[in-house]
């Protein structure tokens, strides 16, 4: 073990010194921002040396998937807020915020409100039922072969589809912040990655969003503070003086174009509820705490951390717009140039970094930078883990190997071999989406999690008649809609394909899919009378008493 | 779980005083997240202009506080949610439990 992680540590650092190397030629480009590469080696370094100490407390199964169970509500409820505070929304949600105004906290909201529910309905029944992974209670009482085949497929699909969208993410957004090359940078990420999970595994995965969940709160806590000071903390004054400089003026106050039409609105609203119910790397977090009293607590302080956090990037946004914008120093020339305007350096999701510069300096800066890239790195790793959980736990353990039990050590050995190979795939993806619009991936994404893995989910935990037939036909009808419905609709068919019209006309095709897959998983179950069936209605007391109650629940390893 | 422990936890009086208490709590928390949200939504859809509505003289709109409001309800009814269940619902699962397990002695 240890002389692996020196095999890796070893690659990672030759992988640095073709950067600093790359560096020079990019220096008159982009200026080395040195406080940001240190504030970020010393994250890097404090990381791995978690990753070495986890090592050494990760010897099962359970530790490697669950962290062995012993993660507190707190920690938890931490480490659910950075998996979710990924740089895509800290700094998509603040763009758009310093782009539209309130649009922007419209998007926050909807990605806030599935939590209390998940809180309501999911939590404590996924903790009282489940082991590794949603599969083990999807499939709690259906046939195993089949449920995990369609849950693992769905996590593989949700988890390689946000891989691609955070690689690209940070491939552009080191390039531009330290100025690596994209392929160094992507590399890097990967790299850093394999070495976090198969070492360290959900322990040091759990750690790793931890404390880079911190850091953003606390640089996102003085960037809000710093533009609020500004204006002796009213918030009027600040509204004030943004809806003067920015060229919409009053309409930044109100809801824009964004969320135009009901059927947009609504389906955008289904997509980020089930979505979020749905993904895997989510879902798996619960099966880290001992019980379901820990696994409550985790959504409680998940929901205010993210909802705090998102009032931060409101705030921050509006900073923007009153400190970036019309602003010389990160006015982008070139591009004013051809198009007019004023558009800032590498556009609108640089908003909370050039905000950063401009209340803190160039040390500010390189904090918000680092943190930026910590953040994609914890959210890659925690993506990876769930992807090579599915892979180990639900296809190798539970469906190629059915005959007999398996060998728990060499499923651990078939997930770090899958991590590895997701880790690969994930450069290769990021390098092969660098040009690709990818405006479609978190969308699709969230729509295959909520047409596929939240349907099956919820339903076998609170419907008694669902069926293997219904749920494996309905949540692959409802898959197969979900990716149908992206291809057809606006973004792919039309910006991507470049045809004249979509013949689906809705970005988000959620309310459609998810209809789709429960209205088959129901048809399907109902009119299904083999013996099978009548044996897994007949199970569904028994699961029922123990997600009510626990009893039976797997708890906390002894160590 | 044996047949026999199913049918001594489901015709346990806590038990069901736990799941119809529990159901009833949680699906109403959920519904009303669910009305606040959805009636946003409507809101941005149908009369964009009611959340543009300005609340004084000033710039500030209707729709800022409202905004703010929601995502403050979510943690607060998150926050009831888990007072009362680790609480009142715990104790009665722990109740159930170890009914459950004086009998099984017993026997």
């Amino acid at each position: 073990m240890k002389k692996f992680l020196i095999i890796g540590l070893t690659l990672l650092l030759s992988v640095g010194a073709y950067a600093a190397g790359a560096l020079e030629g990019e220096v008159e480009k982009q200026p080395l921002n040195i406080s940001a590469i240190i504030m970020f080696l010393l994250f890097v370094g404090g990381t791995l040396g978690i990753t070495y100490w986890a090592a050494k407390r990760t010897k099962t199964a359970k530790d490697f998937y669950t962290a062995g169970g012993g993660i507190t509500g707190f920690q938890n409820g931490m480490a659910i807020a950075g998996d979710y505070m990924s740089a895509a929304s800290f700094l998509g949600i603040s763009g758009l915020v310093y782009l539209a105004g309130y649009d922007g906290l419209i998007y926050s909201i909807g990605f806030l409100v599935g939590w209390p529910i998940i809180l309501f309905l999911v939590s404590e029944r996924l903790r009282n039922l489940g082991k590794y992974t949603f599969a083990d209670v999807a499939a709690y009482r259906l046939k195993q072969a089949p449920i995990r085949t369609l849950a693992a497929l769905g996590s593989i699909a949700t988890v390689i589809l946000y891989l691609i969208a955070q690689m690209v993410g940070a491939g552009k957004l080191i390039q531009l912040l330290f100025g690596l090359p994209y392929e160094v940078a992507v590399v890097l990420v990967g790299t850093l990655m394999i070495l976090y999970v198969t070492f360290g595994g959900m322990l040091a995965t759990t750690w790793v969003q931890i404390i880079k969940a911190i850091l953003l709160l606390s640089g996102a806590t003085f960037m809000a503070i710093a533009v609020l000071s500004h204006f002796g903390f009213s918030l009027e004054a600040m509204f004030a003086k943004a809806v003067e400089v920015h060229a919409q003026g009053e309409a930044i106050m109100a809801p824009g174009g964004l969320v135009s039409d009901p059927i947009s609105a609504i389906s955008l609203g289904i997509a980020l509820m089930f979505g979020t119910a749905g993904l895997p790397h989510i879902l798996m977090r619960f099966f880290t705490v001992s019980d379901a009293k820990e696994a409550r607590k985790s959504v409680f302080y998940a929901t205010g951390f993210i909802g705090y956090f998102y009032i931060l990037t409101f705030i921050i946004g509006f900073g923007a717009i009153i400190m970036v914008l019309n602003n010389p120093e990160y006015l982008d020339v070139a591009k004013q140039a051809i198009e007019g305007g004023s558009p800032i350096l590498g556009g609108k999701n640089m908003a909370a970094i050039h905000l950063s510069h401009a209340v803190g300096g160039n040390f500010f800066l390189g904090f918000i930078s680092a943190v930026a890239f910590a953040t994609i790195l914890a959210v890659v790793s925690g993506l990876t883990l769930a992807g090579a959980s599915a892979i180990s736990h639900d296809l190798y353990a539970n469906v190629f190997n059915k005959h007999g039990e398996v060998d728990e050590a060499k499923e651990m050995k078939v997930s770090k071999m899958a991590t590895v190979a997701l880790g690969i795939l994930a450069i290769i993806l990021g390098i092969a989406f660098e040009q690709q619009n990818i405006a479609f991936v978190v969308g699709l994404a969230f729509a295959i999690a909520a047409s596929a893995n939240f349907p099956v989910l919820f339903l076998s935990m609170f419907w008694k008649n669902l069926t293997t037939r219904g749920a494996v036909l309905g949540g692959s009808l409802g898959l197969a809609t979900a990716v149908i419905l992206v291809i057809i609709g606006p973004i792919v068919w039309v910006q991507i394909l470049g045809n004249e019209e979509a013949i689906f006309p809705y970005k988000y095709p959620a309310l459609f899919s998810v209809t789709v897959s429960f209205v088959a998983i129901w048809l399907l179950s109902i009119t299904d009378n083999s013996d099978g069936a009548r044996e897994e209605r007949d199970a569904f007391e028994a699961q029922d008493i123990r997600s009510q109650t626990g009893i039976g629940a797997e708890g906390a390893s002894a160590h | 779980m044996n047949k026999e422990t199913v049918e001594r936890i489901k015709n346990n009086p806590k038990y069901q005083e736990l799941v119809s208490k529990r159901s009833k709590f949680a699906w109403t928390l959920s519904i009303i997240m669910l009305v606040v949200y959805y009636a946003f939504i409507m809101l941005i859809a149908f009369s964009p202009a009611t959340l543009g509505a300005k609340t004084g003289t000033g710039v500030m709109t209707v729709g800022i506080p409202i905004g703010i409001a929601i995502i403050v309800i979510a943690f607060i009814l998150a926050g009831i949610y888990v007072r009362r269940a680790n609480g009142e619902f715990d104790l009665l699962t722990q109740e159930i439990k170890d009914e459950l397990n004086n009998e099984q002695v017993a026997v």
